[in-house]
């Protein structure tokens, strides 16, 4: 009979490795990854392209997520509609877009359809029309979605939040979409020249993880690799130089709002970093857990807040480390004054063992929780291309975990996490607050509206 | 594709369901309360997402917060939520942890009192206004789902208040409430469990009979007001919300047939022709043809008692106006009432459909929460495996013969959000043309 009174000790663990993968180099330079994850008759083919929003020149910010977007709008053969059409009634639909350090486009279909599908895609990549009307159409469509931010507080705070943290002349500091000013300047033919020059067979990688053998996929995937642009671009200039600032606090005037969005944060660190771990670890205990220091004590112990957290922007770049929440107006300055105490002490003492083992052995277990379906296996493969991580990343993770500690962890948080420079943005009812957060030492309030 | 399903019964009458898929070693524990807030009395609304929440403040044998650091301890993921007809726990955790879940779980459902407090209930309480504020009140279009219920449902409804709460009611909710909503509703034979992934079957059903064997059964539930509806609403019905949005946007719904019955699928793949992906009619027509909308989807709300819903959710253009938007709706929606569908188009609903389910079944969490699902509303865990089947047996036939039935104006009831005066479009617009 079992104590059904008493905590149950776990039982023998069963290994678990990461999906072995192939890697090759395509005659022309394309570079092709292959996962077999046979689970289920299923397959997702994601298509990585060096040309993210990192590299949209100065006044055409927008330009990534544009030529991304429109690349299913249309081929020599087909529009926009019937690439749809063909794609839909093969069960799949083409996702294509861009974020910071990549373009991509992404399919999950059944085996059967495998075939057609690639050669359709490649139909696509290699061969965009970009017509005007479909162009027009969604840079129309980038202008309502910041129309609607400006009613919409949490996508507003995370809108404005960049600005503070980076040079203006930094890409970072813009909104990764563009602004409605540099998406309305964009024409047909610089999306169509940027694609030209970024989306060449040497800046791309197909990487397909699920029910498939490598072969047969290697015959499917060399004449799209064949057919796209060739040539070179060099990368461009540092996106993330971070703006000289001392503490300070950016209100956004939100009249009636119930609760105040914060945000808390200054730049980050680049991806390869060497020590992403024991920042990763560090981020956990301060606000990447539920259990985390900053959820419990807004969440849990104040009932300020639905949920608090903090978070690293990994980007090829330094992206943003930022402290994100939503309170209840009347606590603003109370939760920011907890927020900045949690900060200062992840600085001045060692997390406890209880503490550094909740979030090292979190993230050791979760780990294979991570790789259940073929499009996450397909979106991790892309991070080791983008990042440019070794190949045994996946097989040494749960490893580098495990040797950080609480020593490793004071250290990163004193190298990495500057008080006097954290930035806070605030989108909220300035009328109510804004007496209150003179008192909490966060810097200097500026006031702007929401448009 | 079939996944194996096993079904048992313990004799308090919780019904488990098992589905074993050894390909990592990763399972998922799921438990479904046949209790939402349809089931919470006058003056209490919000009550069973309060109550979900306090499900996380410990039991006997566990402290406040102790099961999220727990299941995270072991490396695993966990959540609950609250809908109309149900709520739900789970937890996915590596396959070794099996029994912490499952201890976890067995600890709540039979012995959750003494660990509730005061103190307790009015932090989640705090919390849980807070979500309010955070997710309805703070967002926009985030009253929807509240004023749509009180559109289409009768006052004296179940479906017909608000899941989140009134502020009000919050406040008023209290430790004997928890105490009372417990015993009624959180006994073995109001729940269904079901674990998938990386399972040993007979051992995984020693565990379930020793940790939730001696919990004892419920006295049963109070019954439901009526939930049965006429097919339409017969009247035309309307709702203007003037709110602090920036885009004019139409919900346009119809009472469809309930989850589950032949007709709902007929309903679920119209739903998907007209509002799945870039070549859904919706799609083609108001956002790349005729321009007028930003956004545009149709879906049903699966709802398996009473009546479900079927809503054609469109967003306008900056420059379409409220009456351009409401005439494009309902021009889309009166021409598939006129000529219905055809059979390429059910062709293309069915193909992505069926994507979709062997998509989902490849999270052990997902798996388990529909087994959950088909067990609670139906008694009948197999149902998982037979769905493709009654999806690929819709015709456009009898898709049309839905259409006929439902889509008609008598059964049209409009929720529309209109910006607030003064909420003008202009200033984007005027920025962008001038700098052209």
């Amino acid at each position: 009979m079992m104590d059904v009174f008493k905590k149950p000790d776990p039982g023998p663990s069963r290994e678990y490795h990461f999906p072995s993968f192939d890697e090759e180099t395509l005659p022309g330079g394309t570079r092709l990854v292959v996962a077999a994850a046979p689970k289920l008759p299923i397959i997702t083919i994601l298509v990585v392209f060096d040309a993210g929003a990192a590299e949209d020149p100065a006044g055409k910010e927008g330009i990534a997520r544009l030529t991304a977007r429109a690349l299913s709008e249309g081929t020599s053969k087909w529009d926009g509609a019937e690439l749809a059409e063909k794609f839909e009634q093969m069960g799949t639909s083409l996702d294509t877009g861009a974020d910071w350090d990549s373009a991509i486009a992404r399919l999950t279909v059944l085996p059967g359809n495998l075939a057609a599908a690639l050669t359709l895609l490649g139909e696509v990549l290699a061969d965009p029309a970009f017509p005007e009307r479909d162009v027009e159409r969604l840079k129309n469509e980038r202008i309502a979605e910041l129309l609607q931010l400006e009613t919409e507080p949490r996508g507003l705070a995370d809108e404005r939040f960049p600005a503070f943290l980076y040079r203006e002349s930094s890409r970072y500091a813009r909104s990764q979409g563009g602004s409605a000013e540099s998406v309305r300047s964009l024409t047909r033919s610089e999306i169509d020249a940027f694609y030209r020059s970024r989306y060449t067979a040497g800046r791309t990688t197909v990487i397909v993880a699920g029910d498939v053998k490598k072969a047969d996929v290697r015959t499917l995937v060399t004449p799209l690799a064949t057919a796209l642009p060739r040539g070179s671009v060099a990368r461009l200039h540092a996106a993330d130089i971070p703006a000289p600032a001392s503490r300070a606090i950016h209100l956004i005037t939100k009249d009636g709002a119930p609760q105040s969005e914060i945000r808390v944060g200054h730049a980050g660190l680049p991806r390869k970093h060497p020590d992403f771990f024991a920042v990763l670890v560090m981020n956990a205990i301060l606000g990447g857990l539920f259990g985390s220091r900053i959820n419990l004590n807004l969440r849990e112990k104040h009932g300020y807040t639905y949920g608090a957290s903090s978070s690293y922007d990994w980007r090829r770049g330094a992206g943003p480390f930022e402290i994100s929440t939503a309170v209840q107006s009347d606590v603003t300055a109370a939760a920011l004054r907890e927020i900045f105490a949690e900060v200062e002490r992840m600085r001045s003492e060692e997390v406890t063992p209880e503490e550094l083992s909740l979030a090292t052995s979190y993230l050791e277990g979760v780990f294979p929780i991570r790789f259940e379906t073929t499009s996450a296996i397909a979106s991790a493969l892309a991070n080791l291309i983008i990042y440019d991580l070794p190949r045994s990343y996946y097989d040494e993770y749960r490893k580098e975990i495990s040797r950080v500690t609480a020593a490793t962890v004071l250290k990163a948080a004193r190298d990495h996490i500057h008080p006097e420079e954290l930035q806070t943005v605030i989108v909220g009812d300035t009328g109510q607050i804004r007496e209150g957060l003179t008192s909490v030492g966060a810097g200097n309030i500026s006031v702007a509206p929401a448009k | 594709m079939r996944i194996p399903i096993e079904t048992f019964h313990l004799d308090n009458g919780l019904l488990v369901t098992l589905s074993e898929d050894r390909t990592a070693p990763i399972v998922a524990v799921n438990l479904w309360y046949h209790v939402g807030s349809a089931n919470e009395r006058t003056g209490r609304t919000g009550f069973a997402h309060l109550f979900e929440h306090m499900l996380f403040q410990g039991s006997a044998n566990v402290t406040a917060n102790e099961h999220m650091e727990l299941i995270q301890r072991a490396g695993g993921t966990m959540n609950g939520s609250t809908w109309l007809e149900r709520t739900n726990y789970y937890e996915t955790l590596p396959s070794n942890q099996l029994a912490l879940a499952l201890w976890l779980e067995a600890d709540r459902m039979g012995r959750l009192l003494p660990a509730m407090t005061q103190e307790k209930l009015d932090t989640q309480r705090d919390v849980v206004k807070n979500e309010r504020r955070w997710s309805v009140d703070n967002q926009p279009y985030g009253t929807m789902l509240e004023k749509l219920q009180e559109l289409v449902f009768p006052a004296d409804h179940p479906f017909q208040h608000s899941l989140i709460g009134s502020m009000e009611d919050l406040s008023a909710a209290s430790l004997e409430d928890v105490a009372g909503f417990f015993a009624t509703y959180y006994t073995p034979d109001n729940a269904v469990l079901s674990i998938a992934g990386d399972v040993d079957r007979a051992e995984a059903r020693r565990l379930v009979e020793g940790y939730f064997g001696s919990i004892p059964r419920g006295k049963g539930k109070p019954p439901l007001a009526p939930m049965a509806l006429p097919p339409v609403f017969g009247v035309r019905r309307r709702d203007i919300v003037e709110d602090e949005v920036s885009l004019p946007r139409i919900f346009l719904t119809f009472r469809s047939p309930v989850f589950g019955s032949d007709a709902y699928y007929a309903a679920s793949v119209c739903s998907a022709i007209l509002g799945m992906r870039r070549g859904s009619r919706l799609h083609r027509s108001l956002i790349r043809e005729r321009e007028v909308a930003a956004d545009a989807a149709a879906f049903t709300f699966d709802l398996a008692k009473g009546t479900d819903l079927f809503v054609v959710d469109v967003t306008a253009r900056p420059e379409t106006c409220v009456a351009r938007l409401e005439d494009e709706v309902e021009r889309e929606i009166d021409e598939l009432y006129r000529d219905g569908v055809s059979e390429l188009e059910v062709k293309r609903a069915l193909a992505l459909i069926e994507t979709d389910l062997v998509n989902a079944m490849q999270s052990a969490g997902e798996r388990a929460d529909r087994l959950s699902m088909f067990a609670t509303f139906f008694r009948e865990p197999e149902l998982v495996n037979v769905q493709a089947d009654h999806y690929r047996a819709v015709t456009s036939h009898r898709v049309n013969d839905f259409i006929a039935e439902r889509l008609g104006e008598d059964n049209r009831a409009t929720l529309l959000y209109v910006p607030r005066a003064g909420q003008g479009t202009e200033g984007v617009l005027a920025e962008a043309a001038s700098e052209a």
